[in-house]
């Protein structure tokens, strides 16, 4: 592929601007948590309350411990894109291994 | 559109990774014989422009929020198989490392965004662009249409497997145990911002990326040779 690196660089460009998905209130529908979801409900469903702490993520909501929200968002996405990169690398590596 | 775990039944999430488990073992198939070391960074570059697109919370009518997934946009840049792959792995990593979606629910995540999503917005692509020239009007156009279409697929889906849990899985007095919100409550809250907000979000980032690739690198496009690859 000739030139990537432009798409990379409007990536980039991209990422400064994800601040912006933090304007929005409110939680999309069907994602509340627990807590919300007992605000809005009176009570929790006991399944949800069973499964729904079932995995600890390390930069929950995309935050980063220690950082405000707006840096620690930006933060998330470099984060989030440096592991894809690592992950697609090392699955394309595998895939195209038998590459003529 | 990231059901986090606790929504779904065990039972269902069970259902939903062996609906989604064969498309995975066909895709890995399919983008095997076609991917090539030429192809991997933009695997990379697409699954993580789709990641970020999906950072950017748009609010929706109601006080909830929905966001852009960019599915159809890698599914017609490297294949809708190459799609379903591109979008579990961003999916991978916001369900590990952001909390973002379900580890139980990852199969119904996949299914929605991974699977649905791509395949009918491409096909959509398809049946609008089929004649459309090189670089053409129509071409970005359909991709638009395509992006719209494919995410409010996904979003009825998600609606289906979300309103199910309280007819399917309740206590013997009828208190949900899952996603207390039935059918008649998920559907029409999960349209609504999809049809009005994210579908819209989605067909800017489709069309728009489309029309940009033409523009500026249209080898980018060129890509899948014009080859059909069946859905």
């Amino acid at each position: 592929m000739k030139n990537v690196k432009k798409l990379w660089i409007a990536l980039g460009a991209l990422v400064l601007l994800t601040p912006l998905g933090l304007l929005a209130s409110g939680t999309a529908w069907g994602e509340w948590g627990s807590d919300e979801l007992s605000t809005m409900l009176g009570y929790v469903p006991a399944g949800m309350a069973r499964f729904s702490e079932l995995w600890h993520a390390p930069l929950p909501d995309y935050t980063i411990p220690g950082l405000g929200d707006t840096p620690g968002y930006v933060l998330s996405a470099v984060v989030g894109i440096a592991l894809i990169a690592l992950v697609t690398y090392g699955l394309g590596k595998l895939l195209a291994s038998g590459e003529r | 559109m990231h059901i986090p775990d606790g929504y779904l039944s065990p039972e269902t999430c069970g259902v939903m990774y062996a609906a989604s488990a064969p498309f995975w073992y066909m895709a890995v198939k399919k983008v095997k014989r076609t991917l090539t070391s030429r192809t991997v960074p933009l695997l990379s570059i697409f699954s993580a422009f789709s990641f970020t697109v999906m950072m950017f919370n748009a609010p929706v009518p109601g006080g909830t929020t929905a966001h852009a997934v960019g599915g159809t946009l890698m599914a017609i840049v490297l294949g809708p198989w190459a799609a379903t792959i591109g979008v579990s792995i961003a999916l991978l990593i916001q369900a590990l490392f952001f909390g973002d979606g379900g580890i139980l629910a990852f199969g119904a995540n996949v299914f929605n965004m991974a699977i649905v999503l791509p395949f009918v917005g491409y096909w959509v692509y398809r049946m609008i662009s089929r004649g459309a020239g090189e670089g053409s009007r129509r071409q970005w156009i359909a991709a638009a249409i395509g992006g719209y279409v494919g995410i409010n697929a996904a979003a009825l889906a998600a609606a289906i497997e979300l309103g199910l849990q309280p007819i399917l899985f309740h206590t013997a007095n009828g208190t949900p145990l899952y996603c207390p919100y039935s059918l008649s409550k998920a559907v029409p809250a999960m349209m609504l911002a999809h049809l009005t907000v994210a579908g819209f979000a989605e067909a800017v980032v489709t069309g728009g990326v489309v029309a940009f690739l033409q523009k500026t690198m249209p080898y980018v496009l060129r890509i899948r040779g014009g080859k059909e690859v069946s859905a």
